[in-house]
């Protein structure tokens, strides 16, 4: 397995269009973060949720999580690796894990530094603007359950990736899946809008962001994870059981 | 170029996996959009967490709109030509709403969305002459001596600051306009703009004070109290006129204006579409694959050696992957908006009066949405040259926005109005149907059915980013080696 594991890391340390993906998590994340930290001002009624405020990069910095998690195994079909790949490593289903672990590592730095910025940059800016101070505890579930969440993205997107292995195709239903809930779920009557919440894999993920008002939300913050975590883990075992049974 | 064209029409339609995508365009459309509109009810969305139905009909004004028509009404008959004066004294509110009304009124009948002609002052708008919902004119803000006359089918609206001197603020005419009709003093206070700000039983009410009143003309000469049209649910008890001598005190709630969302429960057409976002994607993963599989399997080189302009070969492609996607998302609306209409009407869902041009110019507007996102992709593919990193961008500049304006209420309004001008989801704007007044206060934002541009204007803009981008791949198509 750490031969798997050397070789994976090899791969995705090498690839350039890996460091520029990564950069492009951190920077689409902490930027818009931080543009809306510093636009978004109390209203009359409500503050909103500061955490959720100043974490909103994430919206746009999981659609290049997306194609760096579909790459990983995409992109060796693209070119023929994965040939190369699977004659060098013949059980296939240890090749899937360790892209698995060398991409959730990959996200947990990108990620990790992401927020960081975030909070720092866009907590401030909030609290300038009126919004309240966040228990210490609820901010740190927050911050690390995004980056959780973009590392189970990730995982989504490798798996389905691995499924239907043309990149195209798999980026357009890995954000079909995240895009097409929430807006299914503003057209439809109460009910069907809290059960698409509850299953959607963007908003229930995202419910980790949740700080305030947590009773009236459609899933708990964990809960909501967990389902994110659900759809990521089947997306894994469809990829695995395709790769295993199918001619590369 | 017609060589260019059949060599890619024959590339596209011999690729099955292609043909099943665009398969895929009207199936989801279809699909989708009969889910959403078979889940939704009437009054859905706009007061989240109030437990209150809204009323999902309005009545329908003499031009063909949807309008509001509730006002507390001190009325008496006037038959054939005649005068109504009066002179307003104030306006007092425990909640005052900038367009609270009060003043003197010529109505056709006491039936809700029947014509009028009103002289008017506001809680912080001035004198107005409004007349059949939509017609609006400003009038001295410091004069507060009204009258309105009647002569035939015309009405005229003066004001004065003496009760001598009187200026004309306008006129207009109501044709069909009987022989009797209803004149008198009304009070109306319009709902707050603010999403969820009254509870039931709260709307907010107004009083106007009213002195010398004088009506000349064929008339009753005994005033009667009558409360017209229906508040719904929000409404709050007080509504009733006092006359002491020569004063009368007339207190109202509701508003004379056209409909607007979210205030009125209306339902946007394009609601009958949502499945067409669905449709997107599958239309967005095909033109960039159009482009890119050319690339991945180095036939991009046999078809440059075929056809040496680069120029030609893009435009070819551009047209078959616009073509195409055009008539397959038109199959998907052509089927999904009327079956939605259906739907929604059953659920209870208002649309206000939709001319046939404005149903086609949804239709046809919302196919060609989808052939120029189809383009825009193909563009941004030749531009990539790699379709994860494409249809990525497309996705993102398309959907993105559209969502986070829209569907989410993440974003502050102003950054959800700009994102729907500058992105290429302004093009979604070719959906809209509602209109802004500026006589209505109201949320007009794109949460509650409002796009920033309209219709044409935000298609035009989605048309220059398409346009934009065919032209840098051409620029790098012809400069890049293949």
């Amino acid at each position: 397995m750490s031969a798997v594991l050397h070789a994976e890391w090899t791969k995705a340390r090498t690839l350039a269009s890996n460091g520029w993906l990564l950069a492009g998590v951190a920077v689409a994340t902490c930027a818009v973060s931080i543009l809306v930290a510093a636009t978004t001002k109390c209203s009359a009624q409500s503050c909103g949720d500061p955490a959720k405020t100043s974490l909103s990069g994430v919206y746009l910095g999981q659609a290049a999580a997306v194609v760096l998690g579909v790459l990983m195994v995409s992109g060796e079909y693209a070119n023929g690796m994965i040939h190369v790949t699977l004659a060098a490593m013949p059980r296939r289903l240890p090749v899937l894990a360790a892209k698995a672990i060398v991409l959730s590592g990959m996200m947990l730095a990108a990620a990790a530094i992401a927020v960081i910025v975030c909070e720092l940059a866009g907590l401030p800016l909030l609290a300038h603007d009126g919004y309240g101070q966040l228990p210490a505890g609820a901010e740190v579930r927050a911050a690390c359950g995004t980056v959780g969440y973009l590392m189970l993205i990730g995982l989504l997107s490798l798996g389905i990736a691995t499924a239907v292995r043309d990149p195209g195709v798999a980026v357009g239903i890995v954000l079909a899946l995240l895009f097409l809930f929430p807006v299914f779920a503003h057209f439809t009557d109460t009910t069907w809008q809290r059960h698409l919440e509850q299953i959607a894999p963007m908003t229930a993920g995202l419910a980790i962001q949740d700080t305030v008002d947590l009773a009236s939300q459609p899933i708990g913050p964990w809960a909501g994870l967990g389902v994110l975590a659900a759809w990521s883990a089947g997306a894994m075992l469809l990829g695995g059981a395709v790769l295993r049974y199918r001619d590369a | 170029m017609i060589a260019a064209l059949r060599a890619e029409w024959t590339k596209f339609r011999t690729v099955r996996s292609w043909l099943f995508c665009l398969l895929l365009i009207p199936l989801l459309t279809v699909l989708l959009s009969y889910f959403t509109t078979a889940n939704s009810d009437c009054g859905n969305g706009p007061y989240p967490g109030q437990p209150v139905t809204l009323a999902c009909s309005q009545p329908i004004g003499p031009g063909g709109e949807a309008v509001e028509d509730q006002f507390y009404f001190v009325h008496q008959t006037l038959t054939g030509n005649g005068t109504l004066t009066a002179r307003l004294t104030g306006l007092s509110s425990a909640a005052l709403q900038p367009w609270a009304k009060a003043g003197i009124i010529v109505k056709q009948s006491m039936t809700p969305g029947s014509a009028y002609a009103a002289m008017l002052g506001t809680g912080a708008r001035g004198v107005r002459f409004q007349y059949n919902y939509t017609g609006d004119t400003a009038g001295p803000s410091s004069a507060h001596w009204l009258r309105l006359v009647r002569s035939g089918d015309t009405i005229t609206g003066y004001d004065s600051a003496d009760g001598a001197h009187w200026v004309r603020i306008g006129s207009v005419v109501l044709p069909g306009l009987p022989g009797t009709v209803q004149a008198g003093l009304f009070a109306a206070s319009p709902q707050p703009s603010s999403t969820g700000a009254v509870q039931a039983g709260h709307m907010p009410t107004v009083t106007g004070t009213f002195t010398d009143v004088t009506v000349t003309g064929g008339h009753a000469g005994s005033w009667a109290g009558t409360g017209v049209g229906a508040v719904g649910p929000l409404r709050s008890a007080g509504d009733s006129y006092q006359q002491a001598g020569g004063t009368f005190a007339v207190t109202g709630q509701g508003d004379i204006a056209p409909a607007v969302a979210p205030q009125a429960a209306i339902t946007p057409i394009g609601q009958t579409l949502t499945g067409a976002f669905a449709g997107l994607i599958a239309a967005i993963v095909l033109g960039t694959l159009f482009m890119t599989s050319e690339y991945r399997r180095g036939l991009i080189q046999l078809t440059l050696a075929a056809n040496p302009s680069r120029h030609r070969v893009l435009a070819a492609k551009a047209l078959v992957t616009g073509a195409v996607t055009f008539v397959a998302a038109l199959a998907g609306v052509a089927i999904a908006l009327p079956l939605g209409k259906h739907i929604l009407h059953k659920n209870g869902n208002f649309f206000g009066p939709i001319s046939m041009a404005t149903e086609l110019r949804v239709a046809i507007g919302t196919a060609a949405v989808f052939a120029l996102a189809a383009v825009l992709a193909l563009a941004i593919g030749t531009i990539a040259r790699n379709s994860a990193t494409a249809v990525m961008t497309v996705i993102v500049v398309v959907v993105l926005p559209y969502l986070l304006a829209v569907a989410s209420p993440v974003l502050p309004t102003t950054a959800a109005d700009w994102l729907l001008r500058l992105t290429p989801s302004a093009g979604f704007s070719i959906q809209q149907t509602f209109q802004q007044y500026p006589q209505v206060a109201s949320a007009y934002t794109p949460w509650n059915g409002y796009f920033p541009l309209a219709p044409w204007a935000g298609f035009t803009i989605l048309c220059a980013w398409a346009l934009g981008a065919l032209a840098l791949a051409a620029f790098l198509l012809n400069r890049r080696d293949a």
